[in-house]
């Protein structure tokens, strides 16, 4: 799954760590969403949206459907 | 939100604790595992109080040490328990099938020895560390 994590974070201009902190998760963990190598659950994925002031589907797409 | 910079994220100086507390119960369980191996060798000449004392502090031990390897779990983000369950469950597998072989090995003569229970936790405690390491650098 593909996400604009990184433009998002660089549009506010925030480092992984950053927001590995507001997710309360680790750096490693942040990083691994960011390149799409680990899809976020659900809750995490709503608690992203919400730092973002953003829904889900805005932040995270399917690469088959894009 | 903009301004604030953070160094450590829940992910390292919370875990370094949680990892350490865990460490220092599985030593602790540890040397009971190595006292009731050889205290009652050594220290107490067989004397079946002692070693049931030492038997008894080891399970506690044990049981302590899983509640805490329980609490260090929970205290993991998402990813991090995924590896470390990853690695738990690729250990078990590892351990099941390894096990009954080398246990096999003595019944169907390709051995001379007994096999030991030694090195089926030094290829476990390997594999998990190995598994562990892999699944690190697969989420880099």
């Amino acid at each position: 799954m593909k996400n604009r994590l990184k433009v998002l974070r660089a549009e506010r201009d925030w480092t992984q760590a950053d927001l590995a902190h507001a997710l309360d998760v680790s750096r490693q963990t942040a990083n691994a969403i960011e390149k799409g190598k680990f899809d976020p659950s659900l809750p995490l994925a709503f608690k992203i949206a919400r730092l973002f002031n953003l829904t889900v589907e805005e932040i995270f797409f399917d690469e088959q459907m894009t | 939100m903009n301004t604030i910079k953070h160094n450590e994220t829940p992910g390292t100086q919370h875990n370094k604790t949680k990892t350490l507390h865990l460490g220092l119960w599985t030593l602790a369980w540890l040397a009971s595992t190595a006292l009731l191996r050889f205290g009652a060798e050594y220290i107490w000449d067989y004397q079946p109080a002692f070693s049931i004392a030492a038997l008894m502090t080891h399970l506690a031990l044990g049981v302590a040490m899983i509640m805490v390897n329980v609490k260090h779990l929970a205290y993991l983000d998402e990813l991090q328990r995924k590896i470390t369950m990853d690695a738990m469950g690729i250990t078990l597998g590892v351990g099941l099938i390894a096990g009954i072989a080398y246990e096999q090995l003595e019944d169907i003569k390709l051995i001379t020895f007994e096999p030991e229970i030694n090195h089926l936790i030094m290829l476990m405690a390997f594999t998990y560390i190995v598994s562990i390491l892999i699944g690190n650098r697969k989420y880099q």
